[in-house]
């Protein structure tokens, strides 16, 4: 397979893992929401996941950089929530971001544009248990860890790193998002957009992880 | 004469949307263009970008178009919404830190008097301070 194949079927294969995980979590992801938020998350999660797989023939039609702009756009007009405008800033900026010729290197350029979008969408930093507290130290993860050159290493590296931010959330008192109105009662319970934001990230190195796997065998 | 200052209400709630707009209408009089945009893509309680750029588009006017909302989302989807717009409408469009109600008709009662967008801002956001 030519690269700019390879790489559209490898977008299909994410976008269906991400698509399927949020499905699949939705129950999940909307009572992490109710303790903290107005337990919506996974609802309107579930609707961007609709709307992706509706689209997605559509969206593994073009090439990477526009099919992520596109499926942005639908994020950010089917969600309802302030997760949409977020997730969808994320990867239309990734879009614009994604590297014509591809390295370890590159590819890390592009996330951090997409993580730098969520931070200046939500006017947000680590440490205000939002989706930046998984986002910022897997993407930093994944680019000391690529810098050594193994692309399976970054990506586990990115997941440990995603894993940990995660729990990180916990005790953290929010002040930016939904969660910030119920101050202390915050506080014991992890954040659902970091949640969601994790989940992604282990779906998108699944399907990488695994097609690696398959190319060594074959 | 100059067109007055379009208002927009934008809430998670479909009813409390048009609730205060119906207020906001009835306070500032006919000659002050109000829409709303409540509720998410399915109907339920949430904000929708679409929806928002519509509502600005429909009381557009050259005065320029202040935003009104109320909760988290409805703000980061008022901010897309706006960047959405048209690049000459963009700069004349400003989302009010202010109360929602209290916010819309204070900011549309200063809206029918012919003040300018920074006048009705200001007059929506002092609300509080008074």
């Amino acid at each position: 397979m030519s690269t700019v194949a390879r790489d559209t079927a490898a977008f299909a294969s994410c976008l269906h893992a991400v698509c399927g995980a949020l499905q699949a979590s939705e129950a999940e992801l909307s009572a992490l929401d109710r303790a903290i938020g107005d337990g919506d998350h996974g609802a309107n999660l579930n609707r961007a996941a609709q709307a992706l797989i509706e689209a997605s023939e559509e969206l593994s039609a073009l090439p990477v950089s526009l099919a992520l702009e596109r499926a942005g756009m639908l994020v950010v007009t089917s969600v309802g929530g302030a997760s949409g405008p977020l997730y969808g800033s994320m990867l239309i900026a990734l879009g614009r971001a994604w590297p014509a010729l591809r390295s370890a290197e590159t590819v890390a350029d592009a996330l951090d544009q997409a993580v730098d979008a969520v931070r200046k969408r939500g006017r947000s930093t680590v440490g205000e248990k939002t989706m930046l507290d998984v986002l910022v130290p897997a993407v930093r993860a994944f680019r000391l860890s690529a810098a050594s050159g193994d692309l399976g290493e970054a990506l586990q590296s990115m997941l440990s790193a995603a894993d940990s931010g995660l729990a990180a959330t916990k005790p953290l008192r929010a002040t930016k998002g939904r969660a910030a109105y119920v101050g202390e009662r915050a506080i014991g319970h992890v954040d659902p957009g970091a949640a969601s934001a994790r989940l992604c990230l282990h779906a998108v190195a699944g399907v990488l992880l695994a097609s690696r796997r398959e190319e060594r065998l074959l | 004469m100059k067109s007055s200052v379009g208002i927009v209400i934008v809430s998670h709630s479909p009813d409390v949307a048009r609730g205060t707009a119906e207020m906001v209408r009835q306070m500032a009089g006919a000659e002050v263009q109000v829409a709303w945009a409540g509720g998410n893509p399915a109907g339920g309680l949430g904000t929708d970008v679409t929806k928002i750029v519509a509502a600005v588009n429909s009381v557009w006017s050259p005065s320029g178009v202040a935003v009104f909302i109320d909760l988290g989302g409805a703000e980061t989807n008022s901010e897309m919404a706006i960047e959405m717009l048209d690049a000459s409408r963009r700069e004349r469009v400003v989302i009010c830190n202010a109360p929602l109600v209290e916010g819309a008709i204070m900011g549309a009662a200063e809206a029918a008097a012919g003040s300018d967008l920074q006048q009705v801002r200001r007059a929506a956001e002092e609300f509080l301070r008074t």
